[in-house]
């Protein structure tokens, strides 16, 4: 047979020529076929070369350039700095590529206890970084972990990069394990909550997909995407010479609205009364943050933040979040940035025995909203909410189209209309006032309280870290009542998908992105949250990533206790048995205990109100040296 | 969720004002009932409310008798207490709790809420 004009060695013929493992071995003192000899040869030339005597009858079991090396140079062209990944055989090559060839730099590998926790620390520390995070997993038990973590993040709208690994070819698994770890379609299983997935079947195919996924991953609506990584593909050796070419990187200009569309949406905000801004997943940069302050200040006009992401500065005297019911109950225009739910933002929603629903807004108040959502929407899962009666919509990116509206409605702002929208100002601002002044008597009633309140413990930490370059890597409403936000970096948003065991490993991975700025992390973590996942604590030793947790341990699933309790009072039964299967007692958990036994520092549990200050003063000692800790603080319910 | 949980919180904004007569009741068992009968949940094992679940009941809950009217049959997000589940003289000792509860310092005396 004559010899192959670019002779290569895929895994399959390597197993075929050498004719598999041991039988290979055990037949080594008979000749291999010339045909086989040359493959080997070729496929591990730079090997071969090095050797004074190369033996025809010695099985070749090295090569010099996997194709998992290149793989490495595609994600290395990409821009990753981190790999969140629980290792698995399937990306065996990868891994190892990237470790050994690719220095276990840029990225650096993350060791995570759990797929699921590995996608939301991409999760979080997309949200910080602006960028998506990068995932390795198993393609079948690995992506079955990880597969809450990714409805979260699609939910949320945040960019994942997944890399997973997967053998197809059936001829080439190794028998047993291997065999329950490789799958048709990998990515079917995610495909109803992924924006793109692929299968490449080359290096060529690999290098056009990754550049393809990420560019879709970061085109609004922000998205997890997911490749397929295949064995074969990861161990065949390169041919000699082969130099697959790497996509150039150009990401695409996120949409903005149509002209005329944001024209006659400055018309009806200037022509307002009563406008509202209300946003949600706003501000995907800290641009955003600016050009909200500068809408809002054009048209004077109160913002309420659902908190999606970091929209506003909470100090702000147009932030009318507190006040969120009365000035949508006056509006008569309200704009939605990037709304998850404007339906329920704008109507009330009873849950009794017959389910209700009344409008909040008043009649003939005309809703608009910008969001990039409707350029993306699935069918099955349902997160898309109730259809709302819009009167104006932009399928648009919020933060992209802000800019064009702001100049829109300032070209429609005259003199008097100004002076007009002035006095309106004022008067949010004497009423954002006294809204604080209340929301500061909320948080004196129970002060002193053991459980510890959660206003209580908010402003405990508020007064250690205030100072600091902080950086709130957790969902907590007293802090977002109590706290002065005013950098887009200072609050991540939450889960998205509302899927349990999210937070600790989001607030980890948003840590790994603070950690080169040198903020100071801050994660407020719900007890059953951590309880899914608490590996998260060890591979934040482990990495020594610095990380102040301070536990909200009210001991129970507690959203569960009070469905539970509804559940009993409408079938007048029970009433006093809601903790049966809800809660977390018996025993209680020692969370200081777990985290130093995972080289975390830890106190608590702190029950006493007055005894939290100095644990957390201690708690920062540690996190200044570069370490985490946890500080548990057994809590209020809410 | 975020609006439903403001509208509950604010349907029940009423509810810590003025005390009015109430049938006599002891605090002590009052206490343990509002543990046990699950109002703390949304409301805070003090009554000093719950962000996004329950209002602040005490100190000075309303009148007894709205107190009664609600929980019989709520007009908000709250789940029914029908009399069958929680009886007027369990109530009487529930409201006796919320009477008891005591009004914290002034925020201008709370150093950590004046920074």
């Amino acid at each position: 047979m004559a010899r192959p004009k670019n002779p290569s060695v895929g895994r399959r013929n390597f197993l075929k020529g050498t004719m598999g493992g041991a039988a290979a071995l055990v037949a080594a003192s008979h000749p291999a076929p010339a045909q086989q000899q040359e493959a080997v040869r070729s496929a591990t030339a730079a090997v071969v070369t090095q050797e004074k005597d190369p033996s025809p009858t010695v099985e070749v079991l090295t090569a010099d350039h996997p194709g998992s090396d290149f793989m490495v140079d595609v994600l290395k062209a990409l821009g990753f700095e981190y790999i969140f990944a629980n290792p698995g055989s399937s990306f065996r090559g990868l891994h190892e590529s990237m470790i050994n060839y690719g220095g276990n730099q840029n990225p650096e590998f993350i060791t995570c206890c759990h797929e699921e926790s590995s996608v939301a620390m991409a999760h979080g520390y997309s949200k910080i970084e602006g960028k998506p995070g990068l995932v390795f997993a198993h393609g079948t038990v690995g992506l079955q972990h990880a597969s809450m973590a990714v409805y979260n993040a699609y939910v949320d709208r945040a960019p994942v990069f997944m890399v997973i690994g997967n053998t197809v070819d059936a001829a080439t698994r190794r028998p047993g394990v291997e065999w329950a770890h490789s799958v048709q379609d990998a990515a079917v299983l995610v495909r109803d909550f992924t924006k793109w997935d692929d299968m490449p079947v080359s290096l060529q195919h690999f290098a056009e997909s990754a550049v393809r996924a990420y560019k879709i991953a970061t085109t609004p609506p922000t998205m997890p995407v997911l490749l397929v990584a295949d064995g074969d593909l990861q161990e065949t050796p390169m041919r000699p010479g082969e130099g697959p070419h790497i996509p150039k990187i150009t990401l695409a200009s996120p949409p903005q609205g149509d002209s005329g569309a944001i024209d006659e949406t400055a018309r009806l905000l200037v022509a307002a009364e009563n406008p509202v801004i209300v946003a949600d997943r706003c501000a995907r940069t800290p641009a955003a943050l600016k050009l909200l302050v500068e809408l809002a200040e054009t048209l004077q006009a109160p913002v309420v933040n659902q908190y999606g992401r970091m929209n506003f500065p909470s100090a702000h005297p147009l932030n009318q979040t507190e006040r969120s019911r009365a000035v949508i109950a006056d509006a008569d225009a309200i704009l939605g940035l990037e709304v998850w739910d404007f339906w329920g933002t704008v109507n009330n929603f009873r849950d009794q025995l017959h389910r209700t629903s009344r409008p909040v807004a008043k009649p003939g108040a005309k809703f608009i909203a910008i969001s990039s959502t409707d350029l993306n929407t699935k069918s099955n899962y349902q997160d898309f909410q109730r259809f709302p009666d819009l009167d104006l919509s932009m399928a648009a990116d919020a933060e992209a189209t802000l800019p064009a509206l702001i100049e829109a409605c300032k070209r429609l702002l005259t003199g008097d209309r100004k002076r007009t929208l002035e006095q309106r100002g004022k008067k949010l601002a004497d009423a954002q006032q006294a809204a604080r002044e209340r929301v500061l008597a909320e948080a004196s009633y129970g002060w002193d309280a053991s459980p510890i309140s959660t206003a209580r413990m908010a402003m405990e930490i508020w007064a250690q870290v205030k100072d600091k370059d902080w950086s709130l890597v957790s969902n907590n409403a007293w802090a977002q009542r109590l706290w002065a936000f005013d950098k887009h970096y200072q609050y991540i948003g939450g889960s998205g998908g509302a899927g349990v065991g999210y937070g600790a490993p989001a607030a980890l991975g948003a840590a790994v992105a603070n950690k080169k700025h040198g903020r100071l992390s801050v994660n407020i973590q719900n007890d059953g949250d951590l309880m899914y996942a608490p590996g998260v604590l060890w591979t934040s030793a482990h990495h020594a990533i610095p990380l102040l947790t301070v536990m909200h341990n009210n001991r129970a699933y507690h959203q569960e206790v009070m469905h539970l309790q509804r559940m009993a009072n409408r079938h007048q039964r029970g009433i006093t048995t809601a903790e049966i299967g809800t809660t977390i007692k018996n025993p209680n958990i020692d969370f200081a205990a777990m985290a130093r036994s995972m080289g975390v520092h830890g106190e608590g549990p702190i029950t006493d109100p007055n005894d939290l200050g100095p644990a957390l003063k201690r708690a920062l000692d540690a996190v200044s040296r570069g370490e985490p800790a946890l500080v548990d603080v057994v809590t209020q319910p809410r | 969720m975020r609006m439903l949980l403001t509208i509950l919180c604010s349907s029940w904004s009423l509810w810590a004002q003025t005390p009015a007569a109430a049938p006599p009741g002891n605090p002590q068992n009052g206490r343990k009932l509002f543990e046990n009968y699950g109002c703390y949940q949304c409301h805070g094992r003090e009554a000093q409310g719950g962000l996004g679940t329950g209002p602040r009941l005490g100190p000075k809950p309303i009148a007894f008798t709205a107190v009664q009217r609600y929980i019989r049959q709520p007009t908000g997000q709250m789940p029914p207490y029908t009399a069958k589940v929680v009886s007027d003289k369990d109530l009487a000792d529930i409201y006796a709790f919320l009477q008891s509860v005591k009004q914290p310092p002034p925020v201008k005396e709370i150093p950590l809420l004046n920074r």
